[in-house]
């Protein structure tokens, strides 16, 4: 029967009726009743920032139930630390957290040198200090832009990331890398900063700050922005403590937690600067966070632009564990077996257990190294702060509508690389 | 760098059977399994460890009795200290531990990853399944004897497995150009050092 032709056999749609008043009206059977509907939201979805997946339970369009599912960018780091000399990790702590890579060289050079009692010259320390906070701009610069993105808001994400090409030029002057930048060694560097290299840095902070007030205006009062991120996701004080999240998902609930300032490493007693901390713990307030965050890092950034300390630029004590100098090994025989045993046995460690915490963009990464003595770690764990900041999302989404969820995987703000490591 | 000094004091009074642990850092204790619980309970509650920062395992080999020691870091935000506490599990061949999920929500994606890895079992855990390997994955790849480059494994979805037969190779370069195997003639892989590579078994190239 075609019902086009016959159109008084069409059944008159009323709009207007409401949903509830709807199935009392009908008094549906059992059998009849909108049944629940499974959505998999994910691996390859542009607002899961990686290969994150989603199982949800809707109805309607509210989440009753969401199920994360992670794993598909697992490498086996762990496994991977376990066959290998400490200086061979350094590469892979670039791919944990990708957006940072700088920093997190840092934490996996300052928990080594904490297993081998280490100390680094003041040099050495201020520009770890320095390209960490770097990083940390880069890193939510690279938030904030896909935030935007993520609630519609696409000019946010050009600004941010003409910053970031500017940060990442710099990063390929200092360590001939853009993205994967292995520059951090253990017990120094992998080279000192190039002549005038800190002036470029000093100039970018003074153009940087007023170009990141314009990419915060353009959020922080647009209706667009506010309808979708004020009063969504929030998480309370307690529950952000029992979850174990770090980072600005932590500030953002109102606890003051910063390792910087809370157990300073590398110097960071030295600088001034604020921890901002948010008010409900919603998307709103972790947004403001890391825009807060960025101006404090640039705060920090200028202190160690304007007092640069000089000096030597790795531990010079440590020659059992940083390598010789090039034109050394070339030319004196003790340098050169020196050499040798380090890129062949690995820079030898006491036997013992330490476990390293370093403050990074997405939130605390730490690493437990395990060491029997020798080159090799027995055993490292790395605490993943994407990892722990995403065990909170099956008890975050319940309740939001799908579009809701997307503003809440932005405002976390994680990498996979560092979930499945 | 501050620690707890008054922690080991405290905490051995309280609970006699929970002994210092060698630490090159903060203050670590070795509690026997069944205690665990009301350590951490005790530490949470009592003496301001409000965060679990992390909960992981090591295997000490199959060789040594007893063979996985769980691993929790405590966090205090009020402190500003570190504890470590390590718990062995009792059973080699069934390794388990008592579930810190209720104490921590956050230990529930902790666990799970370290039953994923080293197969331990967390007693009264809500959800104990793989986290980053998949379901049905055979093996806990972080346990010594488990081979660095894995062992091939049967695809995840036996209806395309039966279809197909096809199954998870686990080192797929392996072999093939641009990997060099330890203690092989690189020239034997590496296509672009052939014609260049010499040795005692092979003519240098004229």
């Amino acid at each position: 029967m075609n019902t086009a032709k016959n159109p008084s056999n069409r059944m008159a749609a009323d709009f207007s009726f409401p949903d509830t008043a709807a199935k009392t009206a009908a008094n549906l059977p059992k059998e009849f009743e909108p049944e629940k509907m499974s959505l998999s939201m994910g691996p390859s979805h542009p607002s899961t920032h990686g290969v994150l997946r989603i199982q949800f339970e809707l109805e309607g369009e509210m989440v009753t139930k969401a199920d994360p599912i992670i794993g598909y960018l697992h490498r086996g780091d762990e496994k991977i630390a376990e066959n290998m000399t400490y200086n061979q990790f350094v590469p892979y702590t670039d791919r944990l957290d990708y957006i940072a890579p700088l920093a997190n060289n840092m934490a996996y050079a300052i928990a080594v040198e904490r297993l081998a009692h280490l100390e680094v010259p003041a040099r050495c320390a201020a520009i770890r200090v320095l390209t960490a906070e770097m990083a940390r701009v880069s890193s939510h610069l690279m938030g904030l832009g896909a935030f935007g993105i993520d609630v519609g808001a696409w000019s946010v994400f050009m600004y941010c990331f003409e910053e970031r090409e500017k940060l990442y030029r710099l990063f390929e002057e200092l360590t001939g890398a853009r993205f994967t930048t292995s520059y951090s060694r253990i017990g120094g560097l992998q080279r000192d900063v190039p002549a005038g290299w800190v002036e470029k840095v000093g100039a970018f902070c003074d153009q940087f700050l007023p170009i990141l007030d314009e990419c915060l205006a353009l959020l922080a009062r647009n209706k667009i922005f506010l309808d979708r991120t004020v009063d969504v996701g929030v998480i309370s004080k307690a529950d952000a403590i029992a979850y174990g999240l770090s980072g600005p998902n932590l500030r953002g609930s109102g606890i003051p937690t910063d390792l910087r300032k809370d157990r300073p490493y590398s110097g960071y007693e030295q600088y001034e600067f604020d921890v901002p901390v948010g008010a409900k713990g919603d998307c709103y307030d972790r947004f403001l966070c890391r825009g807060e965050e960025m101006k404090q890092s640039i705060r920090i950034i200028r202190q160690i632009v304007k007092n640069f300390p000089g000096g030597e630029w790795y531990a010079k004590d440590a020659r059992k564990i940083f390598a010789p100098p090039k034109d050394k090994i070339l030319t004196s025989m003790e340098e050169l077996i020196n050499n040798f045993m380090l890129v062949t046995e690995g820079p030898q460690m006491p036997a013992g257990e330490v476990y390293f915490e370093a403050e990074n963009p997405k939130g605390i990464l730490g690493f437990y190294i395990v060491s029997k003595g020798g080159g090799v770690p027995y055993r490292m764990k790395i605490r993943s702060p994407s990892f722990c900041n995403l065990s909170i999302l099956p008890k975050l989404c319940v309740g939001h509508l799908v579009s809701d969820v997307v503003s809440i995987l932005g405002s976390l703000d994680f990498v996979m690389g560092e979930c499945d490591r | 760098m501050t620690t707890d000094v008054d922690l080991p004091t405290a905490v051995s009074q309280k609970f006699p059977s929970a002994t210092p642990r060698a630490s090159l850092d903060c203050p670590a204790f070795n509690v026997p399994a069944g205690e665990i619980l009301a350590v951490l309970q005790h530490l949470r509650d009592t003496q301001g460890y409000d965060f679990l920062m992390d909960l992981t395992a090591i295997d000490w080999t199959a060789e040594q009795t007893p063979r996985f020691t769980v691993v929790w870091h405590l966090y205090s935000s009020t402190k500003h200290t570190y504890a470590r506490l390590a718990a062995a599990c009792p059973d080699n061949a069934a390794p388990a531990m008592p579930t810190s999920s209720a104490l921590w929500p956050g230990a529930n994606w902790l666990e799970r990853e370290v039953y994923d890895m080293f197969g331990i079992k967390f007693d009264g855990h809500p959800d104990l399944r793989r986290i980053l390997m998949w379901d049905g994955y055979p093996h806990f790849p972080l346990r010594k004897e488990f081979p660095l480059a894995g062992l091939p494994t049967d695809l995840p979805d036996a209806e395309i497995a039966a279809e197909t037969k096809a199954g998870v190779i686990a080192a797929p370069m392996a072999g093939g150009p641009f990997v060099a195997t330890p203690g092989q003639p690189m020239g034997d892989a590496e296509p672009r050092a052939k014609d260049e590579a010499w040795n005692e078994h092979r003519e240098k190239p004229v």
